[in-house]
């Protein structure tokens, strides 16, 4: 099932849809993140995924692009899920919203933001969302101190 | 100050009886004792709910432990409450919240640090938990605890009755002559 809308989503965005990897009937697809705005639309409009359950942010350190953005996705009619991923460097850290594509990517998007430091280009409100509004840093990132930015490193328990 | 010899009042201000002079239906106390015992014994809690620590809380509140009995009765306004029960993990997004709700409270004011977490931090040395409420607040009791047992909340709360019974010039403070002298 899953894909079909694969194979449809190739064939529109050919430049756009880097890598694809099923995962035990999971099916997953990495795309372009210029491109992002365009493939959910589509998925949306003609793929009937028109419910966003969650967006998140990973911290892959080490690796370049440092950061992924990860969408999953539902179509409530079939029952069926699609997770999407974009990659986003940490000099460019930055990405388009799809806010206007799901209006429930507002929250996600701004927990992206706070936790991250990912910015959404367009988001009507990118403010932070669980830490204080005047918070410095990006608590998720791996180097973030765990204990507190005065703190050092968390080397594990010591006892 | 006198006071009538009525019911059960009598028994809780201690008695310093001249029966001679002023008869036997007449006690005499002193004034902070009264403020005191006054203050000790109806003490509203506003109920600062932050975590698991807040169903222990609750349940020392209801049926079984029934907190009520003590004339501890919780409050959902500052306005009312002389006693604050913070009652789970602080963190830094709340504190400023817990700030403004203690200000708000009339004086006296007490704060009960329920838990590890409101005492310490507990096991979230975490950047987003407050370690300790008393980096913010001045606590007057600490209940040990992950969580505490109702028994634990009612110790505490009977340690603050002692330790409002032990304050000197309470009743100075209230008319606005010198300050409270802890006990």
């Amino acid at each position: 099932m899953s894909q079909a809308v694969v194979a449809k989503l190739k064939q529109e965005f050919s430049a756009a849809v880097v890598n694809t990897v099923e995962h035990r009937g999971e099916m997953t697809v990495t795309v372009n993140k210029n491109d992002i705005v365009a493939v959910c639309t589509f998925l949306r409009d003609s793929a009937g995924y028109n419910f966003l359950c969650d967006l998140c942010g990973v911290d892959y350190l080490g690796s370049e692009p440092r950061f992924m953005v990860v969408y999953n996705l539902y179509n409530i009619e079939t029952k069926e899920r699609l997770r999407i991923k974009a990659a986003v460097g940490e000099d460019d850290c930055c990405i388009d919203t799809v806010s206007g594509v799901w209006s429930t990517a507002n929250w996600p998007e701004r927990e992206c933001w706070d936790m991250f430091g990912i910015a959404f280009n367009g988001h009507p409100d990118l403010r932070r969302i669980l830490m204080p509004a005047d918070w410095e840093g990006y608590p998720l990132r791996k180097d973030y101190p765990l204990q507190g930015p005065d703190r050092e490193l968390y080397q594990g328990r010591l006892s | 100050m006198v006071v009538e010899q009525q019911g059960s009042a009598s028994t809780a201000v201690p008695q310093h009886m001249n029966t001679a002079v002023l008869g036997d239906n007449i006690i005499t106390a002193s004034l902070d004792k009264v403020v005191n015992w006054s203050r000790s014994r109806s003490m509203w809690p506003m109920t600062f709910g932050l975590a698991c620590c807040a169903i222990e809380m609750m349940a020392a509140g209801a049926a079984r432990h029934d907190l009520d009995r003590l004339g501890v009765l919780f409050r959902a306004s500052p306005r009312q409450a002389d006693v604050i029960i913070l009652a789970g993990t602080v963190t830094y997004k709340m504190l400023p919240v817990i700030q403004t709700v203690y200000e708000q409270m009339p004086e006296p004011k007490y704060v009960i640090a329920m838990g590890a977490c409101a005492s310490s931090g507990g096991i979230f040395d975490t950047y987003s938990v407050v370690q300790g409420i008393d980096t913010a607040l001045p606590v007057d009791v600490y209940i040990p605890g992950c969580p505490p047992r109702p028994e634990g909340l009612l110790y505490a709360l009977i340690q603050l009755q002692e330790k409002i019974m032990r304050e000197k010039n309470s009743f100075g403070a209230a008319i606005g002559v010198g300050e409270v002298v802890q006990g």
